[in-house]
């Protein structure tokens, strides 16, 4: 695939238990760009975020990131390289306060934002600094989960579904706040169920459907491919 | 302070034998001795120093209670594992001090530092070997197993040296005692009070208040997501394990001058700690240290009140606990 890919999968396979999830999944993300896995429900790209991040207990295949083979690594180990998950539960964690939750990832590597910049990012979060992390609100806790992952260093972030459940106005405060990420050279990893909001910030995408990627294009050709998407999505 | 509350027991006993007997053979000198003396009658006769007494003792009891509770909860919280050889493993800390003493020479203070360091060792050697083969399996499980290590243990422990007591020492610097005026306080009973209180204090400072204490919290919560941000979360397991299991070493080492060194010391104070546990809330820092000294000092009161119940106290406050609060007094529903 492209050169500067920043990472690489190819043929995952992935298992909970003793259910098939993923059947060989390929793609890559290049350093820099906004990728986008795009799907029905149970389609696997959860489970793909999860296996890059050697969260799910049997995965198989090959995930290069920056040259390093990381699928026999634990997810330890995976996130000191450079990636980090805000997964879809968002998980704050409720005995933790905000400014614990933001706190909380250890810095892998230099380069991650400061704390002041990041809370110019999300100026809502300033003010509830001490709160227990489970009293925000939807969106707050959502912008806290993308917050905390952003002082590490970690170069790829991987988003799963921010937009669900949260409000139109806060949706395009989020949607600002990825172009300004992808702006200040953060790679992203995003999986949208939101095809219009997906449209606003992505690069290119990937069409995922039991467990496979069966399609792929770039923003620049979606217009010619929107038939076929809303055949995928259903929508 | 045991002797004390036989003798006061007997008194009692004695007093209400008397009455009986007088009522049962002289009616009428039973109704005047009883007309007399009912306002001094001696339940209602505060023996002030008997009651700080036991409300010492049950502050030493409080005392153990909260540092084992509080090594529950710790690896309750972490491992998901109800470690029912927390008793066996405070047994082995008192051993330790013994046999850092008869075989090594070393003194009290020596033990008090290596102690907890060579149970807490221990232990990460038995989380390393067996319990974190289990880390995703039911509770069930974890309780078999440490119910299994403490009963060999302590079998190995009564096999070679017998159910009796070995003895073990104060400190020269620690005995004697401090006449408060309405009571004598022991100077090495004070020490244990206040050293386990200063013991819990900093660990739920520690737990709570620290970053480090966060990511414990944090992985109680989701290990899979903490270790996803990179953190090493079974070697914080691991050493999580061993310092609840350190705490039971250092709570054995404080027990060994009080109570005698004995094979099933820990065996009969877990059950106590288990309710203690569950009063407070499962897995609970804060809960395990208050319900540890609260319920030392009831059991404590009710030595006083009514010797009788002095045993069964603690349960009957838990069953109370548990129709009002089902997830413990600080404890989160799940």
């Amino acid at each position: 695939m492209s050169e500067a890919a920043l990472l690489n999968v190819k043929n995952l396979e992935a298992w909970y238990g003793e259910s098939h999830i993923l059947h060989g999944v390929d793609f890559s993300v290049r350093k820099g760009e906004v990728a986008t896995l795009l799907g029905r429900n149970g389609a696997g790209k959860t489970t793909t975020l999860k296996s890059i991040m050697g969260m799910v207990a049997k995965r198989r295949g090959s995930v290069i990131y920056e040259g390093v083979e990381t699928i026999g690594l634990s997810s330890d180990r995976i996130a000191r390289l450079g990636i980090a998950i805000c997964p879809e539960e968002r998980g704050i964690f409720a005995s933790l306060d905000v400014r614990e939750n933001l706190l909380l990832p250890p810095k892998i590597k230099s380069g991650g934002l400061a704390i002041e910049s990041i809370l110019d990012l999300f100026p809502n979060l300033r003010e509830r600094m001490s709160s227990q992390g489970t009293k925000l609100s939807g969106g707050e806790q959502q912008m806290l989960a993308i917050a905390r992952i952003l002082r590490t260093g970690a170069t790829l972030l991987m988003l799963d579904e921010p937009t669900e459940g949260l409000a139109p106005v806060i949706i395009e405060q989020i949607g600002l706040t990825i172009k300004k990420l992808k702006e200040s050279g953060f790679t992203i990893l995003l999986v949208e169920q939101n095809f219009r909001f997906a449209s606003t910030v992505a690069d290119r995408y990937f069409v995922m459907e039991h467990g496979k990627i069966i399609d792929t294009f770039a923003n620049s050709e979606l217009s010619a491919n929107m038939e076929k998407l809303h055949a995928y999505l259903g929508v | 302070m045991w002797g004390k509350r036989l003798n006061f027991r007997v008194w009692i006993r004695g007093a209400a034998l008397t009455r009986r007997f007088l009522a049962e053979t002289t009616p009428s000198l039973a109704l005047r001795e009883r007309a007399a003396h009912q306002p001094s009658l001696p339940m209602f006769a505060i023996n002030t120093s008997a009651l700080f007494g036991q409300l010492l003792v049950g502050l030493i009891n409080g005392s153990f209670y909260a540092l084992l509770s509080l090594g529950l909860a710790v690896i309750f919280g972490l491992l998901n594992i109800i470690n029912f050889a927390h008793g066996a493993l405070f047994m082995m800390g008192a051993f330790c001090a013994y046999f850092l003493l008869n075989l090594a020479g070393v003194g009290y203070w020596g033990a008090l530092v290596l102690t907890p360091v060579i149970v807490g060792a221990f232990g990460i050697f038995l989380e390393r070997t067996m319990l974190h083969r289990l880390a995703n399996l039911d509770h069930l499980y974890g309780l078999l197993l440490t119910f299994g290590l403490a009963l060999i243990i302590q079998g190995l422990f009564q096999n070679y040296f017998g159910s009796s007591g070995l003895p073990y020492a104060i400190p020269p610097e620690l005995t004697g005692a401090q006449n408060l005026g309405f009571m004598f306080l022991p100077n090495y009973r004070a020490w244990v009070v206040v050293l386990s209180a200063i013991v819990c204090f900093a660990t739920w400072f520690a737990i709570e208040k620290t970053s480090l204490g966060a990511l414990l919290r944090a992985a109680t919560e989701n290990p899979a997501l903490v270790r996803a941000f990179g953190v090493n979360v079974p070697r914080m397991i691991t050493l999580a394990y061993g310092f609840g299991v350190g705490l039971a070493g250092l709570a054995g080492v404080l027990a060994a001058p009080i109570n005698q060194v004995r094979p099933l010391m820990g065996a009969d104070l877990i059950i106590v700690v288990f309710a203690v546990v569950v009063i407070g809330g499962m897995g609970s820092i804060l809960g395990s240290i208050v319900t540890g000294f609260a319920l030392g000092v009831i059991e404590g009161l009710t030595k006083y009140i009514y010797p009788e119940a002095s045993n069964t106290v603690v349960f009957v406050v838990m069953a109370l606990v548990l129709m009002v609060k089902p997830a413990g007094l600080f404890g989160r529903a799940s």
